[in-house]
């Protein structure tokens, strides 16, 4: 299609001639030049029904070119729901609209206009909720919402996140926020100044009034700002959302920036407000605003003639410059009764244009299929009624209102600005902003030019001045002599279609039924129509739907308040938000040895661990089995390096300990080890470890492996509120932890170290310090698996050497890696306890059978109090190892199973395991008081239903005299 | 399209009667007083009016129907708890959820979608099976699933979350289902009104007047009511109100945040909840993806919003349907979660005599509007705690009796 509504060439034109672009929209071709927006393109190629309407499906054109509304929505391959009016044109594009049913001509849920009085405002709260025919009407409703298509191939996108700081930083680069930032950065401040459009210059560049010289302030004060050193201005970028402390989410088409300043201010500016009248959603009907970044920013013509609908001197101007770029100006018509004329309509009247005052226009006519508007009928309006009886029509091919404003002050609200009513302006201005935080221009209720860049000189330097440069100026900002905004721009017709909010379909009719039923405050109102609730979150229509309200309660404006204002100022792409995700993967030193040996990896909190080592041939219970044969038998070796390791040292640090854990620690001989239990404040079981002694003074203790960051950030926490004379390190990642455990470790021990190992210079719970291959390293005589062992930490960085000098001195005893699986079999057959596994979120000591490591007589412990008063009262659970009939066939139950007396939940199974060596299958279970006597049966329920009868059996279930891992008494 | 529409075109007017009664000013006496308009307080009163003739009643508050976590929460309605107190409590919840929109002759948009509690390492695995196993035996449909199910069921979801956190099974609980969480309040709301309740909207509570351990008025922004019976139901303001009568409970407010994408054509019929990524994920009738996360990690009352609750909840969420990176948020918000230390609620009698408590909904309140509504208003008229509510006690907690629900409603909420 040809460019017949492209105007001849304008200076500071934001498209380039020089580059065509083709492009595809609903399967037709078009073509537009680089610079252009998508409906920019369109409206120049004579293209006026850009998409849908939400709810009835009505054709829909530019409105406010500025992302105030979503009318023109389109789906671009893979990304849905693109903003037409602001996105940029790009080579190839093949567009279509969103929620049309096979095109947006034609478009069968057009029907759904004319049905439109069968569904008034909340009509679906009122029907469809038969209970067999429900489901099928939800699905119709979701067939019908929703905008965009998903495309579930699309590919995560991966983007980058960018950091920023600065002392002032202004959101809004038009004339206020311009002056401001010279202010500011005339005084010495760092500023950044941002704005969403393409180019800076806001409303400077394009509400002129037909003279281009009337731009010249404006582009000398952006000359100013780009050549000064400690100014950065950035376009194309939005203020998405403010957060505490003036943390501010830039958002650009490429990436989020997070912006720290020192103080903020905001020169968002103002959305311009639609009139309400019948049919003022046709395409054709635009804001004066639209009109004017039609005609200067892009060079497109909105239309051939116009009536022009004002309430404010802006519409004047826009008329003006209509007539200057060849639009006829077919009617002014004005909804006051009296005002001071301005210049602008002295000029108009003086070129005979047609202008009536105290008149409205009570519906745009359309032409025939509804897809543009044929004229304008206009009547008589006084006390915000329109008079039927003086109706006549006038045709045109476009409407354009300009009958008032409401703040952009989005991003004040989220700063917590209390916002108040000024009658003067007829709008919401600041009352009182929070610290560091300001505003200039139209968002704070300043119209005129002039009065503009001083308030912007004015906010500016206060901004400077907060953070230390210069000192504020005194700027006099003259107050406006007239209201902007119209303060009731609305039309009723017995006919409706009268839109309030373009995203949701809303009719001033809906609102009038809503405050029938009783939804007349401000956020019932909302939420029962869902004014703003839609994309463009009620930038051209909350302001109406507050008049609204206040008309119909008969209240002031300022009693009926506004709703929240929440983040985002724009929808924000999730891959955006997202950036590139963080994901922290840990390694021991000695991931590379277990892979090379065929470990099976398995996440344990953000480590990966073996699970077992993968043999040729052999599943994987195979590989298993034989791991802990290894064990049982021979020697295995594991990395236990992910275990959390602390150090405390200082004078206190046994008293420190003493209180943080159930049992006793000061009277710990040094050398020695102890098992470790922790309780939180309410006695539950927390986690538990082994604490050794090193010197009077200084103590290494491991904590789990899942708890390691939680404890130590505790243990820092209350270290920090007992001022105890003592320090805590965590060693997690510093050291290297590995286990070897076997009859024959020992001996390969001997192999590798100097140390006395004799059962007299070591004995079992003892810990040493020495060398293992060379390295120094501590080691301690414990075993979680029931064998003879030791667990030898040394300094990460050799932990590969002492894994290969353990490997390789165990190799004439067959030594092999062993896995996850095969020391939770071996633990279990020693009955230990997994803290987390076995115990559960309200699991006591007692409960757990770890009474015995509980010093209820100690001064103090965490968790004491709560025991005490515990102790005293009945058991209501405990832990018992259990076996299952030998001859038991079937399935076998599984961790979390329940235990079942006489009809009732009387337990779980906690862990459960198949034991070769004893050849049976062993487990603990958390059972009443009564099923945990020896030798007592229970049931447990599997998944199928069944009973499996298990008996309660003492444990260790192996080796119950400790024979195996300590020497002989 | 259904005969009830006709209705609107064949009436002049808009044919539709106003729900909410306005009431001039309150009555100086009152049977019973409800603090707080959400849907907990309306449920109450729609209660307390239709099962037990008690309609002398009259509901306060602060700001307007609903306004609270009512208005807040991402409305997810399931019973797939782990204690079995919590499971027949939800599940009685759950059975009246169902008749709600015709009890109220409200289109409640009630969709039962069905529910996925994904498992991402063995021990979550090992708590669903609990779960599962704790609904069956109380009667609940749960299951748990394994991978090829979910692949069946949710194609488009990578099972192997960008190769991060793979998903090796689920709970599955085919009960889950959504609401339109305003109409809700709106129901309950008329339902009690037009019984003869009143409901006062900005109408705060100063004070409460107690009299020799008996519960005597509620001072009021707009006047004294003597009343003999109040029930407390303000979700994150609970400890200000129990700051009145000196009443201690172990509620700590945290902000729970959530968002909402714009709206799209559908594609996720179920309710999927990842407790090891902290994500859930809904898709409403209107199209919007409806996104939440865990508890914010501290102490706060405030409803503000964090810039980094959306880029984690983002990160994760894209983790399993990587395909949304071009879909937008539109809105993020927060409320206040009055959170108890075992995850369950604090309902019943108080020290107090007359004054009773529904509080400590944290995160999964909304599931529990209308049970709570009728133990409590059971419980008002009885002067004695449901049966269904006694796991519930404040005293649970000096007690040691608690009733561990965190297993269960840590991030699913």
């Amino acid at each position: 299609m040809s460019n017949n509504h492209r105007l001849p060439r304008l200076p500071g034109e934001w498209i380039d001639r020089a580059h065509s672009i083709e492009f595809e929209f609903e399967g037709k071709h078009f073509q537009g030049f680089a610079g252009d927006t998508i409906s920019s393109a369109l409206w120049a190629s004579g293209q006026r029904v850009l998409g849908r309407s939400f709810k009835y499906h009505r054709p829909r054109g530019i409105f406010s070119l500025a992302n105030h509304d979503v009318n023109g929505m389109m789906q671009w391959g893979q990304k849905l729901n693109v903003r037409a009016d602001v996105t940029l044109l790009e080579m190839g594009m093949q567009l279509s609209a969103v929620n049309t049913f096979g095109g947006l001509n034609k478009d069968p849920a057009k029907v759904l206009n004319h049905l439109s009085r069968f569904l008034p405002v909340g009509f679906y709260y009122k029907a469809f909720h038969g209970k067999r025919l429900f489901p099928r009407w939800e699905r119709v409703f979701r067939t019908l919402a929703g905008l965009g298509k998903v495309n579930l191939s699309t590919p995560r996108l991966l983007t980058p996140k960018d950091y920023a700081f600065c002392a002032v930083l202004i959101v809004g680069a038009g004339p206020s926020g311009l002056a401001a930032a010279l202010a500011a950065a005339d005084q010495g401040a760092d500023v950044v100044i941002v704005d969403e459009n393409a180019q800076a210059g806001g409303s400077g560049g394009y509400q002129i009034g037909g003279e281009l010289a009337k731009r010249e302030a404006t582009e000398a004060l952006l000359v100013r700002v780009i050549a000064h050193p400690r100014i950065r201005l950035l376009t194309g970028i939005y203020a998405a959302g403010y957060y505490t402390d003036h943390w501010i989410a830039l958002v650009d088409d490429k990436k989020m920036t997070k912006l720290r300043a020192e103080a903020v201010v905001i020169a968002a500016g103002s959305f311009e407000q639609p009139a309400v009248f019948r049919n003022n959603d046709l395409p054709g009907v635009v804001l004066g605003s639209a009109a004017q970044r039609l005609i200067y920013r892009y060079a497109v013509r909105p239309m051939q003639r116009a009536v022009v609908l004002c309430a404010n001197a802006d519409g004047y101007r826009v008329a003006l410059d209509l007539i200057v770029h060849g639009v006829m100006v077919a009617a002014i018509v004005d909804l006051r009764a009296h005002h001071q004329p301005c210049d602008a309509e002295v000029e108009l009247a003086a070129k005979g244009v047609e202008m009536h005052t105290g008149t409205c226009i009570v519906e745009a006519l359309p032409t025939p299929g509804c897809s543009g508007v044929a004229g304008a009928r206009i009547a008589a309006f006084a006390n915000g009624v329109a008079d039927a009886a003086t109706a006549r029509d006038i045709p045109c091919d476009g409407i354009v209102m300009s009958v008032g404003w409401a703040p952009a002050a989005n991003l004040l609200y989220q700063a917590g600005t209390h916002m108040r009513y000024d009658d003067l302006v007829e709008q919401f201005v600041p009352d009182a902003l929070p610290p560091g935080v300001f505003a200039c221009g139209r968002v704070n209720g300043v119209y005129d030019f002039k009065a503009r860049l001083l308030d912007g000189e004015r906010a500016g330097s206060a901004a400077a001045a907060h953070v230390g440069f210069g000192e504020k100026r005194s700027v006099s900002v003259p107050v406006e002599l007239e209201s902007s905004s119209f303060p009731w721009p609305i039309v009723a017709h017995p006919q409706g279609k009268n839109f309030v909010d373009f995203d949701e379909d809303l009719q001033l009719k809906d609102f009038e039924n809503a405050v029938q039923e009783g939804f007349d405050n401000i956020e019932l109102l909302k939420r029962f129509t869902t004014n703003g609730m839609g994309p463009s979150q009620g930038k051209h229509s909350n302001m109406n739907a507050l008049r609204i309200l206040a008309r119909l309660v008969d209240k002031h404006p300022r009693e009926v308040g506004t709703t929240t204002a929440r983040p985002f100022f724009h929808p924000v792409p999730m891959a955006l938000l997202a950036g590139r995700g963080f994901h922290p993967v840990r390694r021991t030193p000695m991931h590379l040895r277990h892979a090379a040996m065929g470990a099976y990896f398995m996440s344990a909190g953000d480590w990966q661990r073996p699970e077992y080592y993968a043999r040729q041939h052999k599943d994987r219970l195979e590989c298993i089995r034989e791991e802990v044969d290894m064990v049982r038998h021979g020697v295995g070796i594991i990395d236990v390096g992910t275990l959390g390791k602390l150090e405390i040292i200082g004078p206190q640090a046994a008293e420190f300990l003493e209180r943080v854990y159930v049992s006793r620690y000061a009277n710990l001989k040094i050398g020695m080890t102890r098992y470790a239990v922790m309780c939180d404040e309410t006695g539950v079981v927390v986690d538990d470890g082994v604490v050794a002694r090193l010197a009077e003074d200084h103590f290494y203790f491991t904590t789990t492996t899942s708890g390691a960051t939680a404890i130590y950030r505790e243990l820092s926490r209350l270290n920090t509120q007992w001022q105890m004379a003592c320090g805590i390190i965590n060693h997690t990642g510093a050291f290297a932890a590995i286990n070897l455990a076997g009859p024959q470790s020992r001996k390969v021990l001997a192999r590798v170290t100097t140390l006395d190992l004799s059962a007299a210079a070591f004995p079992y719970l003892a810990i040493r310090e020495g060398k293992v291959a060379g390295i120094p390293a501590r080691l301690m005589r414990v075993g979680f698996v029931g064998e003879w062992g030791y667990e030898i930490h040394v300094p990460a960085e050799d932990g590969v050497a002492l894994w290969d000098a353990l490997v390789a001195a165990g190799s004439p005893f067959g030594i092999r890696p062993f896995g996850v699986e095969a020391q939770r079999l071996l633990r279990l057959e020693k009955g230990h306890v997994i803290i987390g596994q076995d115990t559960d979120g309200l699991t006591t000591p007692f409960e757990a059978g770890l009474g015995w490591a509980v010093k209820m007589d100690k001064p103090f412990f965490i968790g004491q109090r709560s025991l005490q008063i515990v102790d005293k009262q009945p058991q209501r659970q405990r832990l018992v190892g259990f076996r299952l009939d030998q001859a038991h066939g079937g399935p076998a139950p599984q961790e979390c199973h329940l235990v079942i007396h006489d009809g009732a939940i009387s337990g779980r199974i906690t862990s459960i395991g198949w034991s070769h060596i004893l050849c049976a299958y062993i487990g603990l279970a958390m059972v009443t008081p009564e099923l945990a006597k020896p030798d007592q049966t229970f049931e447990i329920r599997i998944t199928d239903g069944s009973l499996v009868v298990a008996r309660v059996t003492p444990t260790p279930f192996y080796d119950p005299e400790q024979r195996q891992q300590k020497e002989e008494a | 399209m259904p005969w009830r529409l006709l209705r609107f075109v064949t009436s002049g007017k808009h044919p539709e009667p106003q729900m909410f009664t306005h009431h001039d000013g309150l009555k100086k006496v009152y049977d019973a007083v409800i603090i707080g308009a959400g849907g907990h307080g309306l449920a109450a009163a729609y209660y307390l009016a239709r099962d037990h003739g008690m309609t002398n009643v009259c509901v306060l508050e602060k700001g307007y129907i609903g306004g609270g976590n009512t208005g807040r929460n991402t409305t997810i309605i399931r019973s797939n708890y782990i204690t079995p107190e919590g499971v027949q409590f939800y599940d009685t919840s759950v059975k009246l959820w169902q008749d709600l929109s015709q009890d109220f002759d409200l289109n409640l948009f009630y969709a039962t979608r069905g529910h996925y509690t994904l498992a991402h390492t063995d021990a979550a695995l090992r708590t669903m099976r609990w779960r599962a196993e704790v609904n069956k035996h109380c009667g609940v449909e749960s299951e748990v699933v394994g991978p090829e199910e979910l692949r069946r069921e949710i194609p488009m979801m990578d099972m192997s979350c960008g190769g991060h956190a793979p998903i090796i099974g689920a709970l599955y609980h085919a009960p889950g289902a959504i609401a339109r969480h305003d109409a809700v309040a709106w129901g309950y709301g008329r339902g009690a009104d037009q019984r003869g309740v009143q409901i006062h909207q900005q109408t705060e509570v100063l004070g409460i007047e107690v009299t020799a351990g008996r519960v005597s008025g509620v001072r009021t922004s707009r006047g004294f009511i003597a009343t003999s019976k109040v029930l407390c139901a303000v979700a994150g303001s609970t400890p200000r109100i129990l700051d009145m009568i000196g009443v201690r409970s172990p509620i700590y407010i945290h902000p729970l945040q959530a968002m909402v994408s714009e709206p799209m054509k559908p594609w996720l019929d179920p309710i999927l909840v990842s407790g090891s990524l902290h994500v859930y994920i809904s898709q409403s009738a209107r199209g919007e993806l409806v996104l939440g996360a865990s508890l914010d990690p501290y102490e706060l009352h405030s409803t503000r919003s964090t810039l980094d609750f959306t880029e984690g909840l983002a990160a994760h969420m894209l983790e399993l349907f990587p395909f949304l990176s071009h879909v937008k948020i539109v809105r993020q918000w927060a409320g206040m979660a009055d959170m108890t230390p075992d995850f369950a609620p604090i309902m019943g009698k108080t020290p107090i005599e007359g004054f009773y408590l529904d509080a400590g909904w944290g995160t999964w309140g909304f599931k529990a509007t209308p049970v709570s509504g009728k133990t409590m208003a059971h419980t008002m008229v009885t002067d004695t705690p449901h049966p269904l509510i006694t796991g519930f006690s404040l005293d649970r907690f000096r007690n040691y009796a608690l009733t561990g629900e965190k297993g269960a409603a840590s991030v699913g909420h």
